[in-house]
């Protein structure tokens, strides 16, 4: 049970959102601007960051909806995702997503982490907008990840109901209201 | 020197909200109403978090803003080095106590917050908005902790810089001055 009162059908940061409109305001376009906006890297990719760097801490909720997002976006029954979230180095993406999701890996630590040497990401082609949005991507699901789990949210078992939200937030973005969730 | 090329002269997270304005609108937002927004915590209680949060995420150029603006709120210095260094003693009431204890938690991994911190923390009078509050305004610095040491922006080590941007948060907090910043150091 979550530790602020959240509407029952509403796991994750759902709940968290309708408790705090105020918040869930800037907090969706956020996510709209990192992950849906125009960019040189696809929505796809941007997703198998936010997944990569949840899954590291290891949050239930947002690592299995946005990687049913990523799977939508994808379009590849979520082979890509698994590959990454399995060994990086073998994974079935470009060496540019390689070494910017070795950065999102290393901000998931601490910021710190991030080193001259890992932003030599630039040899393979990333921008400095490219290197800028994967450090504020990574850092910004820090933040979704601890305010998720900070509050006790709930996580559902049932990957149909990620696959529901993660079709919808990979056809119309994050500025749409959510969709009801059936109660198990 | 910064990890992207960032215009030079604006220190900190100030360069890198400035280098993708697009991205910097919601953060901006989203800080403004969680530390200066209506609310039953103080804007010094606030900054508190905000430093504590930085401080425990070894963020310089967070920890020293955040410090000099609750210094500045405050109206002294010993109570924000009395949290950063022995928070069990700090001379503050028990309810922000357990709330920066719930924060520093939330630092480390929001799973580490139980319920019996949320049960202590409102024994002593938190209110539902006030934990969402503390965890969001936690989770947050995580975020700008990261973003600043990610990309090794410019951390200034003159403690008058740090002065002059105190006085800015508490004066007209975080939303953008139109125009831009005055660029650091002041050009002669």
């Amino acid at each position: 049970m979550a530790h602020i009162p959240v509407p029952e059908n509403m796991p994750g940061i759902r709940g968290l959102m309708a408790f705090r409109p105020e918040t869930a305001h800037p907090l969706n376009l956020l996510a709209e601007q990192l992950l849906q906006a125009p960019s040189t890297l696809s929505k796809g990719e941007r997703e198998l960051i936010a997944t990569y760097v949840s899954r590291r801490n290891h949050c239930k909720y947002c690592a299995s909806t946005h990687g049913a997002i990523a799977k939508h976006l994808l379009g590849d029954a979520g082979t890509t995702i698994e590959s990454v979230l399995g060994n990086l180095q073998d994974a079935a993406v470009s060496d540019k997503m390689k070494a910017l999701l070795t950065i999102a890996g290393q901000v998931q630590i601490s910021g710190k982490e991030v080193t001259t040497e890992s932003v030599a990401a630039r040899k393979h082609g990333s921008t400095d907008i490219e290197i800028h949005d994967t450090v504020l991507i990574a850092a910004a699901f820090c933040m979704f990840n601890r305010y998720v789990d900070g509050l006790g949210t709930y996580a559902p078992d049932d990957q149909n109901i990620y696959d529901m939200i993660g079709k919808q937030r990979a056809q119309t973005g994050y500025l749409t209201p959510p969709m009801p969730i059936p109660l198990s | 020197m910064a990890h992207i090329a960032v215009q030079e002269g604006l220190p900190g997270i100030t360069g890198l909200l400035e280098f993708r304005l697009d991205s910097s609108k919601p953060i901006r937002e989203l800080t403004q109403i969680l530390l200066r927004g209506p609310s039953t915590l103080t804007e010094a209680d606030r900054e508190l978090i905000a430093t504590y949060v930085s401080f425990l995420n070894e963020c310089i150029f967070c920890t020293s803003a955040h410090s000099a603006t609750a210094n500045l709120l405050l109206g002294n210095t010993e109570i924000v080095e009395s949290v950063k260094w022995n928070l069990s003693q700090a001379p503050i009431s028990d309810k922000l106590k357990v709330l920066l204890i719930i924060a520093g938690k939330v630092q480390r991994g929001g799973k580490n917050v139980t319920d019996e911190d949320i049960a202590l923390a409102r024994k002593h009078g938190a209110t539902d908005i006030e934990l969402h509050d503390t965890v969001l305004i936690a989770a947050l610095f995580c975020l700008y902790n990261r973003y600043v040491d990610g990309l090794a922006s410019f951390t200034p080590t003159d403690s008058s810089f740090y002065t002059t941007l105190a006085k800015r948060l508490v004066e007209r907090g975080y939303v953008r001055p139109e125009g831009g910043y005055t660029v650091y150091p002041p050009e002669n």
